[in-house]
Protein backbone atom coordinates (compact mmCIF):
# COMPACT_ATOMS: atom_id res chain seq x y z
CA UNK A 1 0.00 0.00 0.00
CA UNK A 2 1.63 3.28 -1.27
CA UNK A 3 1.37 5.98 1.17
CA UNK A 4 1.14 9.69 0.39
CA UNK A 5 -0.42 12.80 3.21
CA UNK A 6 -3.51 13.00 1.96
CA UNK A 7 -4.09 9.54 -0.05
CA UNK A 8 -3.96 6.22 0.46
CA UNK A 9 -3.60 4.46 -2.38
CA UNK A 10 -4.62 0.32 -2.12
CA UNK A 11 -2.54 -2.46 -4.09
CA UNK A 12 -4.74 -3.40 -7.34
CA UNK A 13 -3.95 -5.57 -10.16
CA UNK A 14 -2.51 -2.99 -13.66
CA UNK A 15 -5.14 -2.78 -15.98
CA UNK A 16 -3.50 -0.38 -18.00
CA UNK A 17 -0.46 -2.62 -18.25
CA UNK A 18 -1.83 -5.70 -19.19
CA UNK A 19 0.76 -7.89 -20.09
CA UNK A 20 0.79 -11.01 -22.91
CA UNK A 21 -0.48 -13.79 -20.56
CA UNK A 22 -3.69 -11.84 -19.86
CA UNK A 23 -7.07 -13.79 -21.39
CA UNK A 24 -5.96 -16.96 -21.67
CA UNK A 25 -9.10 -18.53 -20.58
CA UNK A 26 -8.59 -20.34 -17.61
CA UNK A 27 -10.40 -18.59 -15.39
CA UNK A 28 -13.81 -19.26 -13.83
CA UNK A 29 -17.13 -19.41 -15.54
CA UNK A 30 -18.98 -15.95 -14.03
CA UNK A 31 -22.07 -17.56 -13.21
CA UNK A 32 -20.01 -21.14 -12.10
CA UNK A 33 -20.22 -20.54 -8.66
CA UNK A 34 -22.68 -19.89 -5.68
CA UNK A 35 -24.91 -17.23 -7.48
CA UNK A 36 -26.55 -19.12 -10.38
CA UNK A 37 -28.87 -15.55 -10.45
CA UNK A 38 -27.10 -12.89 -10.57
CA UNK A 39 -23.40 -12.24 -11.61
CA UNK A 40 -20.03 -10.02 -11.68
CA UNK A 41 -16.28 -11.06 -12.17
CA UNK A 42 -14.31 -9.04 -9.32
CA UNK A 43 -14.14 -11.62 -6.86
CA UNK A 44 -12.77 -14.01 -9.32
CA UNK A 45 -9.34 -15.11 -8.92
CA UNK A 46 -6.47 -14.86 -12.40
CA UNK A 47 -4.94 -18.70 -12.70
CA UNK A 48 -2.27 -17.40 -14.00
CA UNK A 49 -1.45 -15.48 -10.57
CA UNK A 50 -3.20 -18.88 -8.96
CA UNK A 51 -0.27 -20.83 -10.73
CA UNK B 1 -13.49 7.46 -15.40
CA UNK B 2 -13.82 8.39 -11.62
CA UNK B 3 -16.31 7.05 -9.13
CA UNK B 4 -16.16 8.59 -5.61
CA UNK B 5 -18.32 7.87 -2.61
CA UNK B 6 -18.23 8.45 1.03
CA UNK B 7 -19.33 5.00 3.43
CA UNK B 8 -18.45 4.01 6.63
CA UNK B 9 -16.56 7.44 7.41
CA UNK B 10 -13.95 6.19 4.53
CA UNK B 11 -13.72 8.69 1.42
CA UNK B 12 -13.02 6.53 -2.02
CA UNK B 13 -11.76 6.82 -4.66
CA UNK B 14 -12.20 4.82 -7.82
CA UNK B 15 -10.25 5.10 -10.95
CA UNK B 16 -11.93 3.12 -13.40
CA UNK B 17 -9.98 2.48 -16.60
CA UNK B 18 -7.14 1.97 -14.31
CA UNK B 19 -8.72 0.06 -11.47
CA UNK B 20 -6.96 1.71 -9.04
CA UNK B 21 -8.36 2.64 -5.54
CA UNK B 22 -7.92 5.44 -3.33
CA UNK B 23 -8.76 6.52 -0.09
CA UNK B 24 -8.67 10.22 0.56
CA UNK B 25 -8.66 13.42 3.02
CA UNK B 26 -11.93 15.23 3.24
CA UNK B 27 -10.02 18.05 0.99
CA UNK B 28 -8.94 15.59 -1.93
CA UNK B 29 -12.13 14.16 -1.95
CA UNK B 30 -13.33 17.66 -3.00
CA UNK B 31 -10.14 18.35 -5.41
CA UNK B 32 -11.47 15.30 -7.25
CA UNK B 33 -14.52 16.11 -7.88
CA UNK B 34 -13.68 19.56 -9.50
CA UNK B 35 -10.57 18.26 -11.24
CA UNK B 36 -12.31 17.81 -14.48
CA UNK B 37 -14.73 20.50 -14.31
CA UNK B 38 -12.15 23.68 -13.28
CA UNK B 39 -8.23 24.82 -13.49
CA UNK B 40 -5.91 24.63 -10.48
CA UNK B 41 -6.78 28.65 -10.13
CA UNK B 42 -10.44 27.78 -9.94
CA UNK B 43 -10.02 25.15 -7.83
CA UNK B 44 -8.28 27.07 -5.22
CA UNK B 45 -10.99 30.07 -5.66
CA UNK B 46 -13.96 27.26 -4.86
CA UNK B 47 -12.54 25.85 -1.87
CA UNK B 48 -10.59 28.40 -0.40
CA UNK B 49 -13.82 29.54 2.21
CA UNK B 50 -13.29 25.94 3.69
CA UNK B 51 -8.95 25.20 3.51
CA UNK B 52 -6.32 26.68 3.19
CA UNK B 53 -4.29 27.86 0.58
CA UNK B 54 -1.01 26.40 0.97
CA UNK B 55 -2.99 22.98 1.62
CA UNK B 56 -5.31 23.09 -1.17
CA UNK B 57 -2.22 23.29 -3.34
CA UNK B 58 -0.46 20.87 -1.65
CA UNK B 59 -3.36 18.41 -2.06
CA UNK B 60 -4.07 19.50 -5.90
CA UNK B 61 0.25 18.26 -6.56
CA UNK B 62 -0.71 15.08 -5.32
CA UNK B 63 -3.67 14.83 -7.03
CA UNK B 64 -1.65 15.65 -10.03
CA UNK B 65 0.51 13.29 -9.65
CA UNK B 66 -1.94 9.97 -9.62
CA UNK B 67 -3.50 11.96 -12.67
CA UNK B 68 0.42 11.74 -14.24
CA UNK B 69 0.80 8.09 -12.90
CA UNK B 70 -2.21 7.01 -15.06
CA UNK B 71 -3.85 6.72 -11.47
CA UNK B 72 -6.23 8.93 -11.46
CA UNK B 73 -8.59 10.16 -14.55
CA UNK B 74 -6.82 7.51 -16.64
CA UNK B 75 -7.85 7.08 -19.84
CA UNK B 76 -8.22 3.44 -21.34
CA UNK B 77 -5.07 3.91 -23.77
CA UNK B 78 -4.37 0.05 -23.28
CA UNK B 79 -7.14 -0.95 -25.98
CA UNK B 80 -4.31 -0.23 -28.66
CA UNK B 81 -2.06 -2.25 -27.01
CA UNK B 82 -4.85 -5.35 -27.44
CA UNK B 83 -6.03 -4.31 -30.40
CA UNK B 84 -2.44 -4.64 -32.00
CA UNK B 85 -2.42 -8.43 -31.47
CA UNK B 86 0.46 -8.34 -28.80
CA UNK B 87 -2.03 -10.94 -26.88
CA UNK B 88 -0.12 -14.48 -26.71
CA UNK B 89 -2.28 -16.69 -27.96
CA UNK B 90 -4.66 -14.77 -30.46
CA UNK B 91 -5.01 -12.51 -33.38
CA UNK B 92 -7.31 -9.79 -32.39
CA UNK B 93 -6.15 -7.79 -35.04
CA UNK B 94 -6.94 -9.74 -37.84
CA UNK B 95 -10.73 -10.56 -37.41
CA UNK B 96 -12.25 -7.85 -35.77
CA UNK B 97 -14.11 -4.55 -37.05
CA UNK B 98 -15.04 -5.91 -40.74
CA UNK B 99 -15.72 -9.35 -40.12
CA UNK B 100 -17.37 -8.81 -36.18
CA UNK B 101 -18.57 -5.51 -36.58
CA UNK B 102 -21.62 -6.32 -34.31
CA UNK B 103 -21.08 -3.40 -31.90
CA UNK B 104 -21.10 0.46 -33.18
CA UNK B 105 -19.20 1.89 -30.09
CA UNK B 106 -16.91 4.55 -31.85
CA UNK B 107 -15.94 5.80 -28.55
CA UNK B 108 -15.47 2.50 -27.03
CA UNK B 109 -13.03 0.02 -29.03
CA UNK B 110 -13.62 -2.34 -25.99
CA UNK B 111 -16.92 -3.43 -28.00
CA UNK B 112 -15.10 -4.66 -30.68
CA UNK B 113 -12.29 -6.67 -28.78
CA UNK B 114 -14.67 -8.38 -26.78
CA UNK B 115 -16.96 -9.52 -29.38
CA UNK B 116 -13.78 -10.71 -31.50
CA UNK B 117 -12.36 -12.04 -28.32
CA UNK B 118 -14.96 -14.65 -27.75
CA UNK B 119 -15.13 -15.12 -31.87
CA UNK B 120 -11.43 -15.88 -31.39
CA UNK B 121 -12.05 -18.24 -28.39
CA UNK B 122 -14.78 -20.15 -29.61
CA UNK B 123 -14.82 -22.65 -26.99
CA UNK B 124 -16.92 -24.42 -24.04
CA UNK B 125 -15.51 -24.25 -21.03
CA UNK B 126 -18.15 -25.25 -18.54
CA UNK B 127 -20.93 -27.00 -18.23
CA UNK B 128 -24.45 -26.99 -16.37
CA UNK B 129 -25.78 -30.24 -16.11
CA UNK B 130 -29.42 -30.24 -15.30
CA UNK B 131 -29.57 -34.02 -14.46
CA UNK B 132 -33.28 -33.82 -12.65
CA UNK B 133 -35.90 -31.81 -14.20
CA UNK B 134 -37.41 -32.84 -10.89
CA UNK B 135 -37.76 -31.61 -7.37
CA UNK B 136 -38.40 -32.96 -4.18
CA UNK B 137 -39.37 -29.65 -2.68
CA UNK B 138 -42.49 -27.38 -3.89
CA UNK B 139 -40.80 -23.77 -3.72
CA UNK B 140 -42.99 -21.32 -5.36
CA UNK B 141 -40.07 -18.60 -6.21
CA UNK B 142 -38.48 -21.06 -7.97
CA UNK B 143 -36.97 -19.70 -11.69
CA UNK B 144 -36.97 -23.31 -12.68
CA UNK B 145 -40.99 -23.99 -12.20
CA UNK B 146 -40.24 -26.45 -9.17
CA UNK B 147 -37.13 -28.10 -11.22
CA UNK B 148 -39.61 -28.60 -14.61
CA UNK B 149 -38.42 -25.47 -16.16
CA UNK B 150 -42.49 -25.37 -17.78
CA UNK B 151 -41.60 -28.85 -19.05
CA UNK B 152 -41.62 -32.80 -18.43
CA UNK B 153 -40.66 -34.12 -15.45
CA UNK B 154 -37.07 -35.81 -16.55
CA UNK B 155 -33.96 -37.40 -15.17
CA UNK B 156 -30.71 -37.17 -16.82
CA UNK B 157 -29.57 -40.55 -18.10
CA UNK B 158 -25.89 -41.76 -17.39
CA UNK B 159 -25.49 -41.86 -21.31
CA UNK B 160 -25.93 -38.40 -21.65
CA UNK B 161 -23.97 -37.25 -18.74
CA UNK B 162 -21.23 -39.13 -20.65
CA UNK B 163 -21.79 -37.55 -23.54
CA UNK B 164 -21.86 -34.07 -21.76
CA UNK B 165 -18.57 -34.86 -20.49
CA UNK B 166 -17.36 -35.74 -23.85
CA UNK B 167 -18.58 -32.50 -25.90
CA UNK B 168 -17.10 -30.30 -22.99
CA UNK B 169 -13.82 -32.12 -23.22
CA UNK B 170 -14.04 -32.06 -27.02
CA UNK B 171 -14.89 -28.21 -27.45
CA UNK B 172 -12.87 -26.81 -25.01
CA UNK B 173 -9.69 -26.44 -27.28
CA UNK B 174 -6.34 -25.77 -25.27
CA UNK B 175 -8.50 -24.88 -21.99
CA UNK B 176 -7.49 -27.25 -18.72
CA UNK B 177 -9.71 -26.27 -16.13
CA UNK B 178 -13.28 -27.41 -16.93
CA UNK B 179 -16.21 -26.99 -14.60
CA UNK B 180 -19.34 -28.83 -14.40
CA UNK B 181 -22.73 -27.96 -12.08
CA UNK B 182 -24.60 -30.47 -11.34
CA UNK B 183 -27.62 -28.58 -10.89
CA UNK B 184 -31.53 -28.97 -11.45
CA UNK B 185 -34.05 -29.47 -10.43
CA UNK B 186 -32.51 -31.59 -7.06
CA UNK B 187 -29.55 -33.58 -8.41
CA UNK B 188 -29.72 -35.57 -5.48
CA UNK B 189 -32.53 -37.66 -7.19
CA UNK B 190 -30.14 -38.47 -9.54
CA UNK B 191 -27.31 -39.09 -7.10
CA UNK B 192 -26.23 -42.28 -8.79
CA UNK B 193 -25.80 -40.85 -12.53
CA UNK B 194 -24.19 -37.84 -10.58
CA UNK B 195 -21.20 -40.15 -8.97
CA UNK B 196 -20.80 -42.03 -12.15
CA UNK B 197 -20.62 -39.13 -14.43
CA UNK B 198 -18.05 -38.01 -12.14
CA UNK B 199 -16.10 -41.17 -11.82
CA UNK B 200 -16.09 -41.17 -15.90
CA UNK B 201 -14.49 -37.65 -16.05
CA UNK B 202 -12.34 -38.68 -13.79
CA UNK B 203 -10.64 -41.58 -15.37
CA UNK B 204 -10.09 -39.69 -18.56
CA UNK B 205 -8.67 -36.75 -17.10
CA UNK B 206 -4.91 -37.69 -17.15
CA UNK B 207 -5.15 -39.18 -21.31
CA UNK B 208 -7.22 -35.66 -22.34
CA UNK B 209 -5.27 -33.22 -20.08
CA UNK B 210 -8.06 -31.81 -18.18
CA UNK B 211 -8.74 -31.10 -14.91
CA UNK B 212 -12.81 -30.79 -13.67
CA UNK B 213 -14.12 -28.64 -11.32
CA UNK B 214 -17.32 -30.01 -9.97
CA UNK B 215 -19.62 -28.37 -8.03
CA UNK B 216 -23.21 -29.57 -6.27
CA UNK B 217 -25.91 -27.56 -5.60
CA UNK B 218 -28.69 -28.85 -3.71
CA UNK B 219 -31.35 -28.34 -1.42
CA UNK B 220 -30.27 -30.97 1.04
CA UNK B 221 -33.46 -33.23 1.68
CA UNK B 222 -31.56 -36.00 0.22
CA UNK B 223 -28.13 -35.14 2.27
CA UNK B 224 -26.85 -38.86 3.92
CA UNK B 225 -23.40 -40.36 4.94
CA UNK B 226 -22.99 -41.04 1.61
CA UNK B 227 -23.20 -37.94 -0.27
CA UNK B 228 -21.39 -35.86 2.31
CA UNK B 229 -18.46 -38.32 2.13
CA UNK B 230 -18.42 -38.29 -1.63
CA UNK B 231 -19.23 -34.57 -2.21
CA UNK B 232 -16.48 -33.62 -0.16
CA UNK B 233 -14.08 -35.19 -1.72
CA UNK B 234 -15.14 -34.68 -5.50
CA UNK B 235 -17.08 -31.29 -5.70
CA UNK B 236 -14.60 -28.36 -5.68
CA UNK B 237 -17.92 -26.55 -4.73
CA UNK B 238 -20.98 -27.04 -3.13
CA UNK B 239 -24.18 -24.86 -2.53
CA UNK B 240 -26.14 -25.48 -0.03
CA UNK B 241 -29.68 -23.46 -0.40
CA UNK B 242 -31.11 -22.05 2.87
CA UNK B 243 -32.73 -19.02 3.34
CA UNK B 244 -31.91 -18.24 6.73
CA UNK B 245 -34.65 -18.04 10.00
CA UNK B 246 -37.02 -20.84 9.96
CA UNK B 247 -39.91 -19.05 9.41
CA UNK B 248 -38.20 -16.87 6.56
CA UNK B 249 -36.95 -20.47 5.06
CA UNK B 250 -40.05 -22.34 5.84
CA UNK B 251 -42.25 -19.92 3.85
CA UNK B 252 -40.88 -21.41 0.55
CA UNK B 253 -39.01 -24.03 0.46
CA UNK B 254 -41.37 -26.35 1.12
CA UNK B 255 -41.80 -29.94 0.46
CA UNK B 256 -44.88 -31.22 -1.78
CA UNK B 257 -47.55 -31.24 0.86
CA UNK B 258 -46.75 -27.88 2.06
CA UNK B 259 -44.23 -28.99 5.15
CA UNK B 260 -41.13 -26.64 5.76
CA UNK B 261 -37.55 -28.22 5.07
CA UNK B 262 -35.78 -26.08 7.70
CA UNK B 263 -35.68 -28.37 10.39
CA UNK B 264 -34.67 -31.39 8.18
CA UNK B 265 -31.99 -29.73 6.18
CA UNK B 266 -29.93 -27.92 8.70
CA UNK B 267 -28.36 -30.41 10.72
CA UNK B 268 -27.42 -31.91 7.34
CA UNK B 269 -26.02 -29.20 6.01
CA UNK B 270 -24.17 -28.98 9.58
CA UNK B 271 -22.58 -32.16 8.81
CA UNK B 272 -21.81 -31.66 5.52
CA UNK B 273 -19.49 -28.65 6.67
CA UNK B 274 -17.86 -30.49 9.70
CA UNK B 275 -16.73 -32.94 7.79
CA UNK B 276 -15.94 -30.58 4.44
CA UNK B 277 -12.11 -29.70 5.76
CA UNK B 278 -11.87 -26.52 4.46
CA UNK B 279 -13.35 -27.19 1.34
CA UNK B 280 -15.23 -24.79 -0.30
CA UNK B 281 -19.00 -24.36 0.75
CA UNK B 282 -21.55 -21.94 0.40
CA UNK B 283 -24.66 -21.54 2.19
CA UNK B 284 -26.74 -19.78 -0.33
CA UNK B 285 -30.39 -18.03 0.31
CA UNK B 286 -32.69 -16.32 -1.29
CA UNK B 287 -34.49 -12.88 -0.11
CA UNK B 288 -37.72 -11.69 -1.02
CA UNK B 289 -39.51 -8.34 -0.94
CA UNK B 290 -41.12 -10.18 2.24
CA UNK B 291 -37.46 -10.50 4.31
CA UNK B 292 -36.30 -7.32 3.04
CA UNK B 293 -34.54 -7.30 6.73
CA UNK B 294 -31.71 -10.67 5.43
CA UNK B 295 -29.23 -8.84 7.89
CA UNK B 296 -31.36 -10.81 10.16
CA UNK B 297 -30.88 -14.06 8.05
CA UNK B 298 -27.36 -13.82 7.44
CA UNK B 299 -26.98 -13.49 11.52
CA UNK B 300 -28.85 -16.64 12.19
CA UNK B 301 -26.82 -18.59 9.17
CA UNK B 302 -23.89 -17.53 11.22
CA UNK B 303 -25.41 -18.34 14.76
CA UNK B 304 -25.36 -21.83 13.45
CA UNK B 305 -22.14 -21.86 12.68
CA UNK B 306 -21.87 -21.20 9.24
CA UNK B 307 -19.27 -18.93 7.52
CA UNK B 308 -19.26 -19.12 3.93
CA UNK B 309 -22.66 -17.21 2.88
CA UNK B 310 -24.45 -15.92 -0.27
CA UNK B 311 -27.99 -14.26 0.23
CA UNK B 312 -29.19 -13.51 -3.37
CA UNK B 313 -32.13 -11.39 -4.39
CA UNK B 314 -35.38 -13.46 -5.32
CA UNK B 315 -35.54 -13.92 -9.45
CA UNK B 316 -39.14 -13.48 -10.30
CA UNK B 317 -41.93 -11.73 -12.07
CA UNK B 318 -42.72 -7.81 -11.17
CA UNK B 319 -46.21 -9.17 -10.19
CA UNK B 320 -45.36 -11.44 -7.92
CA UNK B 321 -46.16 -10.50 -4.35
CA UNK B 322 -42.65 -11.48 -3.05
CA UNK B 323 -40.96 -9.59 -5.88
CA UNK B 324 -38.56 -7.03 -4.70
CA UNK B 325 -39.68 -3.34 -5.21
CA UNK B 326 -38.22 0.20 -6.43
CA UNK B 327 -39.24 0.77 -2.41
CA UNK B 328 -37.22 -1.97 -1.27
CA UNK B 329 -34.15 -0.21 -2.63
CA UNK B 330 -33.07 2.22 -0.03
CA UNK B 331 -33.59 -0.50 2.69
CA UNK B 332 -31.81 -3.60 0.63
CA UNK B 333 -28.86 -1.26 0.12
CA UNK B 334 -29.15 -0.56 4.14
CA UNK B 335 -28.90 -3.74 4.66
CA UNK B 336 -25.31 -4.35 2.87
CA UNK B 337 -24.11 -1.14 4.33
CA UNK B 338 -25.18 -3.25 7.66
CA UNK B 339 -23.29 -6.28 6.90
CA UNK B 340 -20.38 -4.86 5.27
CA UNK B 341 -20.04 -3.19 8.88
CA UNK B 342 -20.50 -6.53 10.83
CA UNK B 343 -18.22 -8.45 8.49
CA UNK B 344 -15.90 -6.09 9.84
CA UNK B 345 -16.21 -5.99 13.68
CA UNK B 346 -16.58 -9.63 13.47
CA UNK B 347 -13.28 -9.55 11.95
CA UNK B 348 -11.14 -7.24 14.38
CA UNK B 349 -13.17 -9.95 16.66
CA UNK B 350 -11.26 -12.45 15.40
CA UNK B 351 -14.46 -14.53 13.88
CA UNK B 352 -14.21 -13.29 10.08
CA UNK B 353 -16.43 -15.12 7.64
CA UNK B 354 -17.02 -14.81 4.01
CA UNK B 355 -20.21 -12.90 1.84
CA UNK B 356 -20.24 -14.34 -1.82
CA UNK B 357 -21.29 -10.54 -2.77
CA UNK B 358 -18.50 -8.76 -0.72
CA UNK B 359 -15.43 -10.62 -1.85
CA UNK B 360 -13.39 -8.57 -4.08
CA UNK B 361 -9.78 -9.76 -5.22
CA UNK B 362 -8.01 -6.66 -5.56
CA UNK B 363 -4.59 -7.81 -6.45
CA UNK B 364 -5.03 -11.21 -8.56
CA UNK B 365 -8.53 -10.72 -9.70
CA UNK B 366 -9.44 -10.89 -13.23
CA UNK B 367 -7.75 -9.65 -16.05
CA UNK B 368 -9.44 -7.09 -18.61
CA UNK B 369 -10.14 -9.40 -21.01
CA UNK B 370 -12.77 -10.88 -18.25
CA UNK B 371 -13.54 -7.50 -17.30
CA UNK B 372 -15.21 -7.35 -20.95
CA UNK B 373 -16.80 -10.03 -22.05
CA UNK B 374 -19.23 -10.65 -19.71
CA UNK B 375 -20.24 -13.83 -18.36
CA UNK B 376 -19.45 -16.50 -21.25
CA UNK B 377 -23.72 -17.26 -21.48
CA UNK B 378 -24.09 -19.04 -24.98
CA UNK B 379 -20.23 -18.91 -25.35
CA UNK B 380 -17.68 -20.55 -22.97
CA UNK B 381 -20.84 -21.53 -20.89
CA UNK B 382 -23.98 -23.65 -21.95
CA UNK B 383 -26.50 -25.50 -19.77
CA UNK B 384 -27.58 -29.11 -20.58
CA UNK B 385 -31.23 -30.49 -20.02
CA UNK B 386 -31.80 -33.79 -18.75
CA UNK B 387 -32.57 -35.17 -22.69
CA UNK B 388 -29.20 -33.58 -24.11
CA UNK B 389 -30.57 -30.10 -25.67
CA UNK B 390 -28.43 -27.06 -25.31
CA UNK B 391 -29.17 -23.54 -23.85
CA UNK B 392 -27.06 -20.53 -23.45
CA UNK B 393 -27.54 -20.46 -20.07
CA UNK B 394 -29.46 -22.43 -17.13
CA UNK B 395 -31.81 -19.39 -16.64
CA UNK B 396 -32.86 -19.68 -19.58
CA UNK B 397 -34.06 -23.74 -20.03
CA UNK B 398 -37.67 -23.08 -19.69
CA UNK B 399 -37.38 -21.16 -22.88
CA UNK B 400 -37.91 -23.33 -26.20
CA UNK B 401 -36.55 -20.24 -28.43
CA UNK B 402 -33.76 -20.16 -26.58
CA UNK B 403 -32.64 -23.95 -27.71
CA UNK B 404 -28.98 -23.42 -29.21
CA UNK B 405 -27.96 -27.00 -30.21
CA UNK B 406 -28.05 -30.60 -29.05
CA UNK B 407 -25.16 -32.40 -26.96
CA UNK B 408 -25.35 -34.44 -30.55
CA UNK B 409 -25.35 -31.76 -32.87
CA UNK B 410 -23.17 -29.41 -30.98
CA UNK B 411 -24.43 -25.29 -31.38
CA UNK B 412 -26.35 -25.44 -34.71
CA UNK B 413 -28.50 -22.06 -33.75
CA UNK B 414 -25.50 -19.66 -34.84
CA UNK B 415 -27.29 -16.38 -35.14
CA UNK B 416 -28.42 -17.00 -31.17
CA UNK B 417 -25.33 -17.87 -30.24
CA UNK B 418 -23.90 -14.71 -31.92
CA UNK B 419 -26.25 -12.89 -29.79
CA UNK B 420 -24.85 -13.69 -27.11
CA UNK B 421 -21.45 -12.97 -28.65
CA UNK B 422 -21.94 -9.75 -28.24
CA UNK B 423 -23.43 -9.28 -24.34
CA UNK B 424 -20.62 -7.94 -22.87
CA UNK B 425 -19.84 -4.78 -21.09
CA UNK B 426 -19.41 -2.40 -24.09
CA UNK B 427 -22.69 -3.71 -25.57
CA UNK B 428 -25.23 -1.98 -23.42
CA UNK B 429 -25.96 1.50 -23.06
CA UNK B 430 -26.49 1.65 -19.73
CA UNK B 431 -23.06 -0.21 -18.89
CA UNK B 432 -20.77 2.22 -21.22
CA UNK B 433 -21.15 5.26 -18.62
CA UNK B 434 -20.38 2.97 -15.59
CA UNK B 435 -18.63 2.89 -12.64
CA UNK B 436 -19.42 -0.43 -11.79
CA UNK B 437 -18.64 -1.93 -15.41
CA UNK B 438 -15.45 -3.38 -14.68
CA UNK B 439 -16.19 -5.20 -12.13
CA UNK B 440 -19.75 -7.13 -13.09
CA UNK B 441 -18.46 -7.31 -16.75
CA UNK B 442 -22.15 -6.52 -18.10
CA UNK B 443 -24.22 -8.39 -15.71
CA UNK B 444 -26.68 -11.18 -16.43
CA UNK B 445 -27.84 -11.49 -19.81
CA UNK B 446 -30.72 -13.83 -18.67
CA UNK B 447 -31.61 -10.89 -16.29
CA UNK B 448 -31.49 -8.65 -18.21
CA UNK B 449 -33.81 -10.34 -20.67
CA UNK B 450 -36.24 -11.08 -18.27
CA UNK B 451 -36.21 -7.55 -16.91
CA UNK B 452 -36.37 -5.17 -20.38
CA UNK B 453 -37.38 -8.19 -23.06
CA UNK B 454 -33.81 -7.56 -24.46
CA UNK B 455 -30.70 -9.52 -23.99
CA UNK B 456 -28.44 -6.01 -24.16
CA UNK B 457 -31.59 -4.26 -22.23
CA UNK B 458 -30.47 -3.87 -18.02
CA UNK B 459 -32.02 -4.92 -15.28
CA UNK B 460 -31.58 -1.62 -13.81
CA UNK B 461 -33.00 -3.63 -10.08
CA UNK B 462 -29.84 -5.52 -10.02
CA UNK B 463 -27.83 -2.86 -11.21
CA UNK B 464 -27.86 -0.93 -8.37
CA UNK B 465 -27.77 -3.52 -5.49
CA UNK B 466 -24.74 -4.66 -7.35
CA UNK B 467 -22.89 -1.04 -7.47
CA UNK B 468 -24.38 -1.06 -3.41
CA UNK B 469 -22.23 -4.35 -3.02
CA UNK B 470 -18.82 -3.44 -4.65
CA UNK B 471 -18.99 -0.14 -2.97
CA UNK B 472 -19.37 -2.44 0.71
CA UNK B 473 -16.48 -5.01 -0.99
CA UNK B 474 -14.07 -1.67 -1.90
CA UNK B 475 -14.70 -0.42 1.65
CA UNK B 476 -14.48 -2.99 3.49
CA UNK B 477 -10.80 -3.70 1.66
CA UNK B 478 -10.54 -0.04 2.24
CA UNK B 479 -10.65 -0.41 6.17
CA UNK B 480 -8.79 -3.47 6.16
CA UNK B 481 -5.77 -1.86 4.46
CA UNK B 482 -5.97 1.25 7.33
CA UNK B 483 -6.08 -1.15 9.96
CA UNK B 484 -2.85 -3.09 8.73
CA UNK B 485 -1.33 0.22 8.91
CA UNK B 486 -2.57 1.18 12.52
Amino acid sequence: MSDKKRIITLPTRKLIDADGRDGCGECQTSCQSACKTSCGVANQQCEQERD
Amino acid sequence: MVHQYKLNGYNIVLDVDSGSIHLVDDLVYEIVSLYEKSDRDGIVHALSDRFDHDDIRSALDDVQELVDQQKLFSRADYAARLFDGSRSGASVESQSKEQYSLIESPSCPYGDLATSYRKDNDIIKALCLNVAHTCNLDCSYCFAGQGKYKGEQALMSLETGKKAIDFLIECSGSRRNLEVDFFGGEPLLNWQMVKEVVAYARSIEKETGKHFRFTLTTNGILIDDNVIEFTNKEMHNVVLSLDGRPHVHDRFRVDIGGKGSYARIVPKFLELVRRRNRGTYYVRGTYTHLNTDFLNDILHMLDLGFREISMEPVVCRPEEPYALTDEDIPIIKAQYEKLAEEMLRREREGDPFEFYHFMIDLEHGPCIYKRITGCGAGTEYLAVTPSGDLYPCHQLVDDPSFKIGTLDDGVTELDLQNEFRKCNVFARDACRDCWAKLYCAGGCAANAFHMSGSLLGTDKFGCELFKKRIECAIMIKVAKAVASTT
